[in-house]
C-alpha cells in the first residue's frame, strides 16, 4: 500500500472547535476592551511609568515576533536544506509564522501612546531608526511568507517555491537580528550593551518558534484525530533540545562576558543575585523550568518518548522564554541608569532607584489577546485552506526510514 | 542688555530688527512668565540656522539645595505641581522636564547638587532611534519632540542616557499655548525654545540669575565671544557621560 | 526623509474616501453649512477682510494653513502669528453669555467643535493645545500693521502645494 501526501482542511464542526473559537474570541474581546480603556484614560491605568517605559505588552509582542521568525524554521529546513522529512510541515510552519507575527504586531501597535496615528508610523520614516527598519522588515516577512505558502499550494507556481523559501529564510534571519538590534542600539543601558544580543535573539527565535510549532502541531493532530507519527515528532523534539541548549549556552556566555567587564558587575549582581523578582524569574523560571527541566525531559530515554512529556517540555520552553524576555526587558529597565560613576544619586525623578513595575490587568489582557489572535488566525486558516496533511504517519513522512525500522 | 544672548547679536541684525518691526519681539507678558530683556530676537519669519548652537553651562559650585530653576520651568511650561494637571498619574508616571539631582561621592562623601534635564545632545540617541522623526534636532542644536507625529512608542525614552524624557500618561488640559503637551506623547526640556526664538533666555537660567545664584549660563556655543563660550574657555565644563561622546549642549562644572 | 508627500497624499485620499462613504450614503440630504450655529469671531482681520484669508478659502483649506504653519514653527522656529493656531483660538473662542467663560473644545458650541462634530471629522489638536485664549493676541488686526508679505507669501506657497496635490 502506497500512502501519498494529501493536504486537507480540518472539519471544524465539533463542539470543541466552536468552544475553542468562542474562547479565543472572548479573550480577543477582552483585549480590545482593555485597549479602549488604556487609550481613553491614558497609560496611567497601566503599571508602566517613566522608569519602566516598556511593560508587559512589549514582552508579549517581542516574544510573539521572535517566535514568529523561528516558527518558519521547520519550513526552511525542508525547503532550503532539502530535508524532505520536514516538507509536509512547511505549510503549517509558514502559517504559524504569519499568525504569530500578526499577533505580536497588533500588541505592539495597540500599546502605543497614539495607535490612532498608525498612518503616521507608515508615512513618516526616519531611516536612521532601527525601529522604522523593523516595520519594513515585518511587512516584508509577511509578504514573502505569504508568497512562499502560495507557491507551495499552487501547482503552477510550485517550481518557484524553493526560491521563495530561500528568500524567506534569509529575510527571517535579518528580521530577528533587527529585533535584537532594537536593544543593541540602547548604548546607555547596561543590560543591552552587548554585541551578543542580536545572535542571541536569532537562537532564541529558533527555540521559542519550534516550541510553539510543536505544541500547535500536536494539538491540531490530536484534536482532529489525524495520525502523527513518532518519526517526525521525535525529530522535532530532538531539534528543540538542541535549540534550548544553544540558548542556554548563549545566556551563559552573555553573563560571563558581562562579569568579565568590571563596569557591568553591578548590573550583573542585580540580575543574578539581588534583583528580587527578576533574580527569581531568571534562576527558577528561565534557567530551571524553562531550560534545564525541558532539556532533561526531552533527552530522557523513556520520558522523552512520551507525548504528554514532549508537549509539557515545549510549553515549559515557552514559559521560560517569556521569563527570559521579562528579565531582559523589564529587569534591564528597572536597573537605574548609571550617570555619575562613583556617586550615590537621589532625586524626585527616581534616579538611582530600582524601578518598580507591576503589570495591570489591562496589559495582561492585551498581551493574552495577542496570543489569542495568533491562534485564531491559525485555526481559521487550517479550517478554510489546505494546510495540514491528512496523516503524518511514519510511512507518509519517510517511507524508507519507516520500512527500515 | 544684560544677558549674553543680546551680547552676541551683531548690530546690523539688531538694526534690521528694529526696522522690520515684526510682531514677535513685542514684550508679551503672560501670567507667570518672567519679564526679561525683550527684542534682540531673530525676525519671526526667519528660520533658525546652524550658525548658532545654543547651550547651557551649569556651575555646580554655585548650585546648592535651591530649586528655583525647577519651579520656574514648571510655571513657564505648565507641568508638575505648579499646575492642576496629571492628577491621575502616580509620581512615577508624572512628567519632569528638569529635576534637581543630589550627588554624594562614595569615597570622599563630598555632596553636590545639580539640575538635570535634556542635555540637547549633538548626536542625540533619541533622534537616531525615533521611528517617525518626531524626535529631532533643530538647526540651532535644540532637541525637540514634534508631538504631531509622535506615536508614543517610547523608544526615545529607552535610548536617552539621561532619563530626560517623560511620557504623558493621562489627558491634559489648560496647557500653556507656547508649550503644548498631551496624552500619549513624549516630552522633555525644550530649552524654552519659544523664549529663545524671541531673544529671551530659558526660564530656568533666568530664575537662577534673578535670585543671584548665577550658577547657569545660557548662550551660543558657536560664538567664541559669548559669555558661555568664554566661561567654558576659562574654567572648562564637562559632559555627563562624556564616554558616550554625544557632544551635549548642556555642560557642568565640578562633577 | 520626513515628507514622502506622494505616499502621504495617496494614503490620505484613501482614508478620506473611506470616511466619506457614510456621508455619501446620505446623498444630497446633508444640512447646508449655513444652518450650523457658529460663534462670531472676536474681531476682523482688516477693514476689508474678515479672516486672514477670505472666508471661503478658510472654510475649505484652514487645515492646510495650520498644518503648514505647524511644521514651520516646530521645525524651523518660524514664529509668525498670522496662521498660528493660538491666534485662531484667540479670535474664534466662544464665551458663554451668562458666565462670560470660554467654552472648551469638547463643548459643541466651541468654534472648532461646531463644524467638526457636524462633519464628523475628529481632530486631536486640543489634546495638546490650549483650547481657549490664554494670553493676549500679538496679531495686530484692523490696521495696517500686519505684515502683508507674510500673508501673501504663505498663501502663494500653499496654493502651489495644493495644486500639486490636485486639490482646488
Ligand atoms: S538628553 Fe536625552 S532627550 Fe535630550 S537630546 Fe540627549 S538623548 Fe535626546
Ligand atoms: S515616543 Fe515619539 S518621539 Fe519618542 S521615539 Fe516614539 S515617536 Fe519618536
Amino acid at each position: 500500500m502506497k500512502l501519498a501526501l494529501h493536504y486537507r482542511e480540518i472539519e471544524g464542526k465539533s463542539t470543541g472547535f466552536w468552544v475553542l473559537l468562542g474562547g479565543l474570541g472572548l479573550l480577543i474581546g477582552l483585549a480590545m476592551g482593555s485597549v479602549l480603556h488604556m487609550e481613553h484614560a491614558g497609560h496611567h491605568v497601566t503599571g508602566m511609568n517613566n522608569q519602566i517605559v516598556w511593560g508587559l505588552p512589549h514582552v508579549f509582542a517581542i516574544f510573539l515576533i521572535v517566535a514568529a521568525s523561528g516558527a518558519l524554521n521547520v519550513a526552511s529546513i525542508g525547503t532550503v536544506f532539502g530535508k524532505s522529512l520536514y516538507k509536509p510541515l512547511a505549510r503549517l510552519s509558514g502559517l504559524l509564522a504569519i499568525a504569530l507575527l500578526l499577533g505580536g504586531l497588533i500588541v505592539l501597535v495597540l500599546d502605543l501612546g497614539h495607535p490612532d496615528r498608525l498612518i503616521i508610523a507608515m508615512t513618516y520614516y526616519n531611516f536612521k531608526s532601527i525601529f522604522a527598519w523593523n516595520i519594513i522588515l515585518y511587512n516584508g516577512f509577511l509578504a514573502l511568507t505569504i508568497v512562499y505558502i502560495w507557491f507551495m499550494m499552487e501547482r503552477k507556481m510550485n517550481r518557484y517555491y524553493r526560491t521563495a523559501g530561500f528568500f524567506a529564510f534569509i529575510w527571517r534571519l535579518v528580521l530577528t537580528t533587527g529585533t535584537g538590534s532594537i536593544f543593541g542600539f540602547l548604548v546607555a543601558r547596561e543590560t543591552y550593551d552587548a554585541a551578543l544580543l542580536a545572535p542571541m535573539f536569532v537562537i532564541m527565535s529558533f527555540s521559542f518558534g519550534l516550541a510553539a510549532f510543536i505544541l500547535v502541531l500536536m494539538a491540531a493532530y490530536n484534536w482532529t484525530q489525524r495520525p502523527l507519527g513518532d518519526l517526525i515528532l521525535f525529530r522535532l523534539k530532538n531539534l528543540l533540545g538542541v535549540f534550548v541548549a544553544s540558548v542556554l549556552y548563549f545566556v551563559v556566555v552573555y553573563h560571563l562576558t558581562n562579569l568579565y567587564a568590571t563596569e557591568h558587575h553591578d548590573v550583573e549582581r542585580f540580575i543574578l543575585l539581588e534583583g528580587g523578582i527578576f533574580t527569581g524569574l531568571f534562576w527558577i523560571v528561565q534557567i530551571g523550568l524553562g531550560s534545564l527541566l525541558p532539556l532533561a525531559m526531552l533527552y530522557h530515554p523513556t520520558i522523552g518518548k512520551s507525548r504528554p512529556a514532549i508537549a509539557t517540555a515545549a510549553a515549559l520552553v515557552i514559559i521560560g522564554g517569556f521569563a527570559q524576555l521579562y528579565v531582559l526587558l523589564i529587569g534591564g529597565q528597572a536597573y537605574p541608569l548609571e550617570m555619575f560613576p562613583g556617586y550615590e544619586v537621589s532625586s524626585s525623578f527616581f534616579d538611582g532607584v530600582i524601578g518598580s513595575y507591576s503589570p495591570s490587568i489591562w496589559e495582561i489582557a492585551l498581551g493574552v489577546g495577542g496570543v489569542a489572535i495568533s491562534l485564531l488566525i491559525v485555526i481559521i486558516a487550517i479550517r478554510v485552506l489546505r494546510f495540514l496533511p491528512e496523516t503524518l504517519e511514519d510511512e507518509v513522512v519517510d517511507p524508507h526510514a519507516a520500512k527500515a525500522s | 542688555m544684560s544677558n549674553d544672548v543680546s551680547n552676541q547679536m551683531n548690530t546690523s541684525r539688531r538694526n534690521f530688527l528694529t526696522k522690520a518691526g515684526t510682531t514677535a519681539g513685542a514684550a508679551v507678558v503672560a501670567p507667570g512668565v518672567f519679564l526679561t530683556t525683550p527684542a534682540a530676537a531673530k525676525p519671526a519669519d526667519e528660520p533658525v540656522d546652524i550658525e548658532r548652537r545654543w547651550g547651557i553651562l551649569i556651575d555646580t559650585a554655585k548650585c546648592d539645595d535651591c530649586s528655583d530653576c525647577v519651579t520656574a520651568c514648571k510655571i513657564e511650561n505648565g507641568w508638575g505641581s505648579a499646575n492642576p494637571v496629571e492628577e491621575e498619574s502616580s509620581p512615577e508616571q508624572q512628567a519632569q522636564w528638569i529635576r534637581k539631582v543630589g550627588l554624594k561621592n562614595k569615597s570622599t562623601g563630598h555632596v553636590l547638587s545639580l539640575p538635570l534635564m535634556c542635555q540637547h545632545c549633538e548626536t542625540a540617541p533619541c533622534v537616531d532611534v525615533c521611528p517617525t522623526g518626531a524626535s529631532f534636532k533643530r538647526a540651532d542644536g535644540i532637541v525637540l519632540v514634534d508631538k504631531h507625529i509622535c506615536i508614543g512608542c517610547r523608544y526615545c525614552m529607552m535610548a536617552c542616557p539621561y532619563k530626560a524624557r517623560s511620557f504623558i500618561h493621562e489627558t491634559i488640559t489648560d496647557q500653556k499655548p507656547w508649550a503644548p503637551r498631551g496624552k500619549g506623547t513624549v516630552e522633555s526640556c525644550t530649552m524654552c525654545v519659544h523664549r529663545v526664538d524671541e531673544g529671551k533666555i530659558p526660564a530656568c537660567v533666568e530664575a537662577c540669575k534673578a535670585d543671584n545664584h548665577n550658577a547657569m549660563f545660557f548662550g551660543d556655543l558657536n560664538d567664541e565671544n559669548s559669555v558661555i563660550s568664554q566661561e567654558l574657555e576659562k574654567h572648562g565644563g564637562e559632559q555627563v557621560r562624556a564616554d558616550l561622546e554625544l557632544n551635549t549642549g548642556v555642560r557642568y562644572r565640578g562633577i | 526623509m520626513r515628507h514622502p508627500t506622494v505616499m502621504r497624499t495617496v494614503l490620505r485620499t484613501l482614508l478620506a474616501m473611506l470616511l466619506a462613504l457614510p456621508l455619501a450614503a446620505f446623498g444630497g440630504e446633508a444640512l447646508p453649512f449655513s444652518e450650523l450655529s457658529m460663534s462670531e469671531p472676536q474681531r476682523q482681520f482688516s477693514e476689508t477682510q474678515e479672516c486672514v484669508q477670505p472666508e471661503e478659502e478658510m472654510r475649505r483649506n484652514h487645515m492646510e494653513y495650520i498644518l503648514h504653519q505647524r511644521d514651520e514653527t516646530v521645525h524651523k522656529g518660524i514664529r509668525t502669528r498670522v496662521y498660528a493656531l493660538e491666534e485662531c483660538i484667540n479670535c474664534h473662542a466662544t464665551r458663554v453669555e451668562e458666565t462670560g467663560e470660554y467654552v472648551r473644545a469638547d463643548d459643541p458650541r466651541h468654534f472648532c467643535a461646531a463644524c467638526h462634530t457636524y462633519a464628523s471629522v475628529k481632530i486631536d489638536c486640543f489634546q495638546c493645545h490650549a483650547d481657549v485664549p490664554v494670553r493676549e493676541s500679538t496679531l495686530n488686526t484692523g490696521n495696517n500693521s500686519v505684515p502683508k508679505d507674510e500673508i501673501h507669501g504663505l498663501a502663494a506657497e500653499l496654493q502651489q502645494m495644493l495644486a500639486a496635490e490636485g486639490k482646488p
